[in-house]
Formats: C-alpha cells, structure tokens, sequence
C-alpha cells in the first residue's frame, strides 16, 4: 500500500513520543551518567571514564550468567518453536471444540509471572507437590532446591509450560491464513503429509515464527520473575541469568556504578538482536505483501 | 481428516498444561494440615478458608483493587496515545517514521531490570512514586510500543481508499476517525485492550519496585507473605488461583481475534 507522505503525521505521534520517552530516555540517560561516575553520596559523583565497564567486563561472574542466560534462551527455542508448531497443527480448526481449546491454551499465558513460579514451587516440592512426589515415587531423587541440574530443568519446564502456549497462537492464526485453494491443490497433486507441511505450512508460517523467536528470545532473555520465586536464582547461582544478576548488583549490593554500565551493556545486547530480527521481519512483510 | 490420534495427542497435552493449574486449586481448597500432612488428589476437608481470609483482610483484597486500578488506567492510556499514532504509521510516511518504529520496539524488548533503579528515583523525583499512576505509567514503557503495533497491523488491513472517500465527503480528520475509523477496527481494539490488560497484570519487577503501601499489587503481597509468615501454602495457593481469574474472563471475550492479536494484526 502506498503511502501519503506528510509529515504533519508527527502530530499524531507525538504524544506516544512524550509518554515513552519520559519513561525511556530519562532514565537510560540516568544509566548512562552512573556508568561513568563513582557516586559516593546522593549528588556527589567522580567522573571515573571506562573504569566500571573494564571492571564489569571482566567480571566472572557476569561471564557466568551471560553463559547461563544464553545456553538458556537457546534451550527454550528449541523446545518450544517445535512443539508450537506441533500443536498447533493438532489444534481443531473450528466450531465450539476449537474455541474451547483456544482458551484452555491461553491461560497459562494471562497468570501473573510470580504466580507462575508460585505454582511450580508448589508443584515441583517432593513433599507436598504432586510433580515432585511423582518424581520420588519412579526413584529420581528431584529436589529443585538444593540440586543445581534440577534447578535448572525445573525453570526450563516452566518457561515451556508457560509460553509455548504463545507460539502455539501465533502459528494457529498463521495456519488459519492459509486458503483453502492450496490444500485442495495439494490433494490434486497427492502431496504427502509431510510434502503440505513442508511447501504449503511451513512457509506461510515463515511471517509468524520470525514474530514468535522474537518475542521468545527477548523475553527469555530477560526473564526475572520466575527463578527468582522458585529459587531467588539458586541453588548457588545455578539459575541466575542476566537479569537476576542484575537486580543483585544493583539492589542487592547497590554497585551503582558496575550495575549502570552493565545495563548498558545489556540493552546494547538487546538492541542488536532487536535489529537483526526487526530486519528480518520487514524483508519478510515485504515479500508477501 | 482429524484423527483420533491428533485427538489424543491434543487431549494428553491439555492435562500436561492444566495439571499444576489444577494442583493449585487443589492446594487452595484444603487446610494447611492436610496439605503437610499427606498427598491427596483432592481435598479430604474441603474448606473456603483460605479465600474467605481473603476477601475479609482488607491488606489481601486492596492488593487485588490496587493491581486493576493501575491495569485498566494503564489500558486507557495505552490505548487513547497508541490509536492516533498506529494511524500515522499505517498511513503516513513521514521523516524518521522507521526509525521512530524501531525505537519504540526496543522499548518493547528492553529488559525493565535495567531501568529499575533510574525509575525508582525518576518516580520518587516527580511524585508518582506509590501511586497508580505512576506504576500505569511505568506499564506504558512496554505496552504502548506494542498497542503501536498491534494497531498498526488491524489498521494496515483497513483500505486507504475508505479514508479518502470519508474526506472527499467533507469529514474532518477526527470525526472520520471515530464515527467510521475507530468502528472498523474494533476488534483490533479489543485485542490491544486485551494486551495491555495481560501485560500489565502479569509484570510484577516494577510494579513491586515502584510501590510500598498505597497501590502495592496483588502480586507483591504475595511474595511478601511468603517470606514473612513461613509457609502459609493453602493461603499462598488461594491468592494464585484469585489472580487467573479475571485472565480466563477477558480471555473469554476476545478467544475469536486472540489468535490474530498474537500475531500483532498481520496475519
């Protein structure tokens, strides 16, 4: 679709503009101006230069959670992408059952994040959690408090118990998208399951998934909420990634200054795979528009 | 050509998704001997005590207003800044239209971590700190880039010529807008209302950051009571079920255009 061209649209845009900025820019600014001071009372600042990102870059245990957070995130798009897309052909097309199913696939998705760690804390606990207990009961001895490993399964669970529901939605709203000509044709020609999933499926999906890693990648990349419920990022630090690390420098220790250039560090993480996606997805839209 | 084995499959993933939501409710409806005291699949004693602890504490169930009032002021403000400006990107090209687009998204993906600290003293600076404005505001950070979004993508699927005849009719540009512009699209209204409402209710970092008593969320009560009073779980159990509730209500409404909002209007 061709656009008018006026730049009078500004006025449009402006107050998105004003009321994301006042909660965007000022305080990225404010970041910026801790990560090149030591601030040793309210107001009272020496410039320092590099020194906090020298010191934070060479932090281990920043190298630790950068290691956790990314073995992390590529785990939970590998598990998820697939059993999305899995399900979602599974999904009943439409009438009441498809309604019904919807919904039941949504909910995990609209309970409060904390709450999600609350119900795993109960759910995964051998004593009086029914997943746990189960586990004792075939011999695995699961204790996702004290057991590093287990910690870790038991935040990757949660997160694909949580937000494959997402990626099962995105691919259900892709697949109904998809006219009924090219199954019809597909018939004709006598494509296999496997051929309609392969040359007709999966490339109309194309658009959707690359919304779906998107949205995955970034939010398990910043993902807080729910170790920090089940474990507070424990046993030792077996579930601290980036953001809970975070949050330790800079509210737990108040390290202003290692935590302000850590921050910028990770948004500028973030904005690079923001680009490299956001690219992605406009050379998409271009070749179905 | 559904058969019973994608049935199956289907069913068997359905009560892997609900069983630790069913364990929850579970929990709630028991007391808190019978849950340290034995494994039962339902609840031998079946009691509201948990709840009605709930209902009658004024320090639970103001949490529960707190958490709506600043989600719906928070959808309002969404909504009311995103719609003109989704209308300038779907119709408009404009200077720096692209990079304003991409900006917005990165605030979107931003990690609010990163931000909790700046925003602590930028909301205790200006007055809004422990209000439900200021905690609404804060949600704006990342719901109103994607209200911008998801807009702009029921918008696109509108024609440019149904603007076009509007104006050549003799409408102005905001009554266009909002007797003929803003029906056309009111499920994708519906939809980023929606989005708005799930997002600002399931972020806990800086609505617990940026409140102490007056509008301290739901949520944060919660995690509070964990660590204070030991391991009260029937109560912590009933509390969890009290929050999917108004979730499994809005989800009710909008399960038809659900899908599509997903995928942010642009399937």
């Amino acid at each position: 679709m061709d656009k008018w061209e006026d730049n009078k649209a500004w006025f449009l845009v402006v107050p998105v503009f004003l009321i994301v900025a006042f909660s965007a820019i000022i305080p990225l600014m404010t970041v910026v101006n801790y990560s090149i001071q030591d601030i040793l009372a309210p107001g009272k600042g020496v410039f320092v230069g590099v020194e906090w990102f020298r010191e934070i870059l060479s932090d281990s245990r920043l190298h630790g959670a950068l290691i956790r957070q990314i073995i992390y995130t590529f785990s939970i798009l590998a598990i998820e992408i697939p059993l999305g897309i899995m399900i979602a052909l599974l999904m009943p097309a439409r009438g009441f059952s498809s309604s019904i199913s919807l919904v039941i696939v949504a909910i995990p998705l609209l309970i409060p994040w904390n709450v999600v760690g609350t119900i795993f804390q109960i759910f995964g606990r051998g004593d009086i959690g029914l997943g746990g207990a189960f586990l004792h009961k075939i011999g695995i001895d699961y204790n996702y408090a004290s057991d590093s490993v287990d910690a870790w399964l038991t935040v990757l669970t949660m997160d694909v118990w949580h937000w494959t529901p997402l990626v099962v939605l995105l691919c259900f709203a892709g697949l109904r998208a998809i006219p009924d000509a090219y199954y019809q044709a597909a018939k004709i020609d006598g494509a296999s399951k496997w051929a309609v999933f392969r040359f007709i499926q999966l490339p109309k999906l194309k658009g959707v998934l690359i919304i779906a890693v998107l949205l995955r990648f970034m939010d398990s990349f910043m993902i807080y909420t729910e170790p920090f419920v089940l474990s507070g990022g424990g046993p030792g630090n077996a579930t601290t990634f980036l953001s809970q690390y975070l949050a330790q420098l800079a509210i737990g220790q108040f390290d202003l200054g290692p935590a302000a250039a850590f921050s910028l560090i990770y948004f500028l993480i973030i904005l690079l795979f923001c680009f490299i996606f956001y690219t992605f997805m406009q050379n998409a839209e271009k070749e179905n528009g | 050509m559904r058969t019973k084995k994608q049935s199956f499959l289907l069913i068997l993933y359905f009560i892997l998704l609900m069983l630790p939501i069913y364990w929850l409710i579970n929990m709630s409806l028991k007391t808190n001997i019978e849950i340290n005291g034995s494994l039962t699949l339902f609840p031998d004693n079946f009691t509201f005590a948990n709840y009605i602890k709930i209902f009658t504490d004024a320090s639970w169930y103001t949490g529960y207003l707190n958490s709506i009032k600043y989600v719906v002021i928070n959808t309002l403000i969404s909504l009311s800044v995103a719609l003109p400006a989704a209308y300038a990107f779907s119709r408009y090209k404009f200077l720096g239209d692209k990079h304003l687009f991409f900006w917005l998204l990165t605030n979107r993906m931003s990690p609010p971590a990163v931000f909790l600290l700046p925003f602590f003293q930028l909301y205790q600076t200006v007055g809004l700190f422990d209000t439900h404005v200021g905690v609404a505001l804060a949600h704006c950070l990342f719901n109103v880039p994607l209200s911008v979004w998801i807009l702009e993508g029921f918008m696109s699927g509108i024609p440019k010529e149904i603007d076009e005849t509007a104006f050549i009719d003799g409408y102005s540009f905001p009554k266009f807008f909002i007797s003929i512009f803003i029906p056309l699209i009111r499920a994708g209204i519906g939809v980023t209302a929606f989005f708005c409402f799930m997002f600002s209710w399931v972020e806990l970092l800086l609505a617990r950051t940026l409140t102490t008593v007056n509008a301290k969320p739901i949520s944060a009560i919660m995690t509070r009571t964990v660590s204070a009073s030991g391991m009260d779980w029937g109560l912590l159990a009933a509390a969890g079920v009290l929050t999917i509730i108004p979730g499994i209500i809005v989800i009710w409404f909008v399960r038809n255009h659900m899908a599509k909002g997903f995928a942010l209007g642009r399937v």
